[in-house]
């Protein structure tokens, strides 16, 4: 009860606040017109904005520690708080190198990209290096058992960590570094050639769709809303939960059986949206032209439609690699995905899940399963990033 | 207090591309009266809307006014608050845009729309403006002034939205209204009826306007004094007769002498030879009904057909039939002779090489992915068999006879063109199939007259140079005067009258014919007030044509 009390009167305050800021800048600025339009939602955003951002600077400057206990919220805070400004300090430094290196192409490009974009772009970038020479920068093997379980990160003797593992030896003693970078290629990768396959397949069928019509239209189209019917994740373990018993001990078969499973429900989204794109551009003149010419249908897809409805496919491909990525994840997790002895972070995640509970004295010890969890999470919001401002390149070019 | 009611002095007005603000507007000032019609003429992205709409204070989004000043009844609209604007606009200062059918919200009836400003500027309570809405129903002299409010947007016809947009605009009985090329989109039947009805409630309530358009002849109807915009500069401004009579200006008298591009007459047509294309007996339907009815007429060589008729009489039917988009219910097409499959499906590479279009939207006839040198390359190729450096050269030689230099636009995308390019473009990839015949659909309908002109030029010394035969499609009567041997003129779906130009053009006509002729508005002031006299106000438009 009191917490509300505190929480609206608080909230009263700022609007009072608000509302002077308001007038006193009116006066200040002699009627400017953006503060004498300003409506006083946006003046109360402004006082808000400004109350968080003192509040956030005096809980960074907390003691970490009270009488040896461990103020886990403080620790995570700052962590978050520096490896924030460390992502847009490197993100900076990236776009600076490649705005003044490279080809007159590439350098126009980096000086109209937003910080988030070469964030985004940094990341993927270095995903794709760590998973292509994973054998190389791993300092040991995904599946070498090395020593005694020491999940304690940062390899501090002091703590309790080893310096030989820096991001510590999971429960059965494997390098946690190693397998991380061994996850990279197999999570991202094959989320990769799954993403690829589903758009082969739903972009290819949504565009004849699209063209053709008719009864093949709508056999294609009713087929795919009865995929849609069924929940995603749901159905893929189901077939996964099939294509287990087909492949018996065959671990290589289960994977590819993922891989076609995944692929086939995320292609209905692509035929959806490929198949959308397609009609609006099938009803152009220049469609017409090319059919009056004599066209064959692969040139009209491939040749006439395909370049205008890129913009739109390429966004999805960034936004359904996600998708892929953290169902292959899920289903890692849920144990029919990509099979041990194989790293993957959705299976590191799982196992390694109960330390979470450490968090409230021993943040160092909490952070391991989260740092595959992290690396999720930092492709996922990389490749959004990305997307955005593909989708925002786009849209300016119709104009 | 002077009479002056919108004074805007040295506007200056800027838009954002590429990073800087570039100007669009350099410096224009006028004065209007109250109850005096201001015409602003101009090419398209002469900077007419934008004038416009910062008569109201309004500037679309990244655009700026720079400099200057707007004053409205000694409102200074430049630096008036948001608030000050909101009770002004729709109450005192309205406007009627280009397209009603896209204008009105089309989930709301008319009456709702037209209640909602007068209700929400406390002007008169619902009731009231309701009964008022009805009674300048009445006045513009829509069907029905009763009921036609209870409709929805696509219920009632073009012209009509129009009407009805015009009288949402008076609802609160503003000082100012400003028209956006409210009769662009109709056709000259239904034009006539708008512009008699606008200029009478602007006459009758003594409002002031600004009537933006791009046509001479009915800027001559509607205003008081004209004035002439390019790229953004004024060029000249004066009373109507006088700028009618002695334009000053070289722009202004080369938009005057538009009109006058006209082809000499062709010998007769030896009957005997063969056409180029005949079309016998087409009824074609689409689903179920029936949209052309019985249609039949020849093409010879090196003539020019021109199909005349308003919107929805089947002049765009009758090319699709020929190129065998839409196959004929009854009926065929025969090309030199031989009849053609009825599908374009069935036809063979020759026979539909043979047979060209060029479209209305260049915007949408033209991939915009693709760079020129490609978009005319690939009949070329598809064709012709060219490759390479001969293909090239071949798209060269198209870019040459469509008069755009070779090298300069080889790469381009089609949105570095303008319009009148983007078009040529069209005629070039027509041309690349080495047709024999092309269906024109409206070509010329899209752009301003000076570039109209030039691609009627064109289009003629092609003809001249190739011996092509055209099938023309279009509305504009004066297009047809300029570059037709043949005229047919359809309606609903039936040919009315054909026959050779000349005798098209001279009486006695066709009574549909006539309609459609004396509907072409003409350069004279005095035009529209005696084609009101001669036809009496309720036998305008829509009226007329189902009169018949």
């Amino acid at each position: 009860m009191t917490a509300l009390i505190w929480i609206i009167g608080g909230l009263l305050v700022m609007l009072a606040i608000a509302w002077g800021f308001r007038s006193a800048a009116q006066k200040a600025t002699d009627n400017k017109p953006y503060f004498r339009d300003m409506p006083l939602g946006v003046a109360f955003g402004y006082v808000l904005a400004t109350a968080a951002i003192i509040f956030s600077l005096w809980y960074f400057f907390q003691p970490k520690d009270v009488d040896g206990v461990p103020q886990a919220g403080v620790i995570f805070f700052r962590w978050a708080v520096m490896g924030l400004l460390m992502a847009a300090a490197a993100a900076w430094v990236f776009r600076t190198i490649f705005r003044n290196v490279g080809t007159e192409g590439s350098k126009k490009l980096f000086r109209s990209m937003p910080l988030t974009a070469a964030f985004g772009v940094m990341i993927i970038i270095a995903y794709a290096i760590v998973s292509i020479f994973a054998g190389f920068i791993a300092p040991y093997g995904q599946e070498e058992i090395l020593a005694n379980a020491n999940i304690v990160a940062g390899g501090d003797p002091a703590l309790g960590g080893n310096p030989e593992f820096p991001l510590g030896t999971d429960q059965i003693g494997r390098d946690i570094l190693s397998r991380l970078i061994y996850g990279a290629q197999n999570t991202v990768g094959i989320a990769f050639i799954t993403t690829c396959l589903a758009f082969l397949l739903g972009g290819t069928l949504g565009f004849l769709a699209a063209t053709l019509g008719g009864w093949l239209d709508q056999l294609l189209s009713r087929m795919v809303d009865a995929m849609m019917a069924i929940p995603a994740l749901i159905f893929a373990l189901l077939l996964m939960t099939i294509a287990t018993a087909w492949a018996g001990s065959e671990a290589w078969l289960v994977t590819i059986y993922m891989i076609l499973i995944i692929a086939l429900i995320d292609s209905t989204r692509v035929f959806r949206l490929s198949r959308a794109v397609g009609q609006n551009i099938v009803v152009m003149d220049y469609i017409e032209a090319a059919k009056l010419r004599g066209e064959g249908l692969g040139y009209l897809i491939f040749r006439e439609m395909l370049p205008n409805a890129l913009a739109p496919l390429l966004a999805e491909f960034g936004l359904r690699f996600c998708f892929v990525f953290l169902t292959i994840a899920s289903l890692s997790f849920l144990g029919v995905g990509i099979q041990p002895p194989k790293a993957d972070w959705g299976t590191m995640v799982r196992d390694l899940s109960q330390f979470i509970n450490f968090a409230s004295f021993a943040p160092n010890v909490a952070i391991t399963p989260l740092l595959a969890a992290g690396a999720i999470a930092l492709l996922t919001v990389a490749v959004n990033f990305v997307v955005d401002w593909m989708l925002h390149k786009s849209s300016g070019l119709k104009e | 207090m002077s009479d002056v009611l919108l004074k805007i002095r040295d506007l200056k007005i800027e838009g954002r591309s590429d990073e800087t603000w570039n100007p669009i507007i350099n410096g224009v000032s006028l004065d209007l009266k109250k109850g005096e019609v201001l015409g602003m003429i101009g090419e398209s992205g002469a900077g007419k809307s934008t004038v416009g709409l910062a008569a109201m204070g309004y500037t679309r989004d990244g655009v700026r006014i720079s400099n200057g000043t707007i004053e409205f009844d000694g409102i200074d609209l430049v630096r008036a608050s948001a608030a000050v604007k909101r009770g002004l606009l729709g109450k005192r200062i309205a406007y009627v845009a280009q397209s009603a059918a896209a204008s009105f919200n089309p989930a709301h009836k008319l009456m709702d729309q037209h209640t909602e400003g007068p209700v929400q500027h406390g002007v008169a309570s619902r009731k009231e403006s309701e009964a008022d809405g009805i009674e300048l129903y009445r006045r513009l002299r829509l069907p029905n002034p009763e009921e036609i409010g209870f409709r929805y947007p696509h219920q009632v016809s073009g012209g009509q939205l129009q009407r009805a947009m015009t009288a949402m605009a008076m609802a609160c009985r503003p000082d100012l209204i400003i028209f956006d090329e409210p009769t662009t989109a109709l056709d000259v039947t239904t034009q006539i009826e708008v512009l008699a009805s606008i200029r009478d409630i602007v006459e009758q309530f003594n409002t002031s306007a600004i009537y933006i358009t791009h046509d001479l002849a009915v800027v001559a109807q509607m205003a008081d004094k004209i004035k002439v915009l390019l790229k953004g500069d004024e060029v000249e401004e004066a009373d109507t007769r006088t700028m009618l009579s002695a334009p000053k200006e070289e722009y202004t008298k080369s938009l005057w002498a538009v009109r006058s591009f006209e082809r000499p007459t062709k010998p007769a047509i030896n009957v005997s030879a063969t056409p180029v294309v005949s079309i016998q007996n087409v009824t074609a339907a689409y689903g179920t009904v029936d949209v052309l009815h019985d249609v039949s007429f020849d093409i010879h060589a090196g003539r020019t057909v021109a199909v005349v008729g308003e919107s929805g009489s089947g002049k765009s039917t009758t090319a699709r039939c020929i190129t065998g988009l839409l196959p004929p219910r009854i009926g065929h097409i025969e090309f030199d002779g031989t009849p053609l499959p009825l599908s374009y499906k069935q036809r063979n590479k020759d026979q539909l090489r043979q047979a060209q279009m060029i479209y209305q939207m260049a915007d949408t006839a033209l991939n915009p992915r693709k760079s020129i040198g490609e978009t005319i390359g690939r009949p070329v190729e598809f064709y012709m068999g060219l490759k390479g450096r001969e293909k090239r050269k071949r798209v060269e030689e198209l870019l040459a006879e469509i008069e755009l230099e070779p090298t300069e636009y080889f790469n381009r995308l089609p949105s570095e063109l303008s319009g009148g390019q983007k078009q040529r473009i069209g005629i070039a990839r027509a041309l690349a199939a080495e047709p024999k015949f092309i269906i024109c659909d409206e070509v010329t309908s899209a752009l301003d007259q000076l570039v109209a002109e030039g691609i009627l030029r064109l289009l003629a010394k092609l003809q001249d140079e190739l011996g092509l035969s055209y099938m023309f499609i279009t509305h504009d009567l004066a297009t047809v005067r300029s570059i037709a041997d043949e005229v047919i003129v359809m309606k609903e779906g039936e040919v009315v009258e054909q026959g050779p130009k000349k005798e098209m053009f001279t009486p006695p006509h066709h009574p549909y014919t006539d309609l459609l002729l004396s509907s072409v508005p003409e350069m004279d002031p005095d035009w529209l007030d005696n084609l009101l006299r001669e036809r009496g106000v309720d036998n305008l438009g829509d009226a007329a044509v189902d009169k018949m």
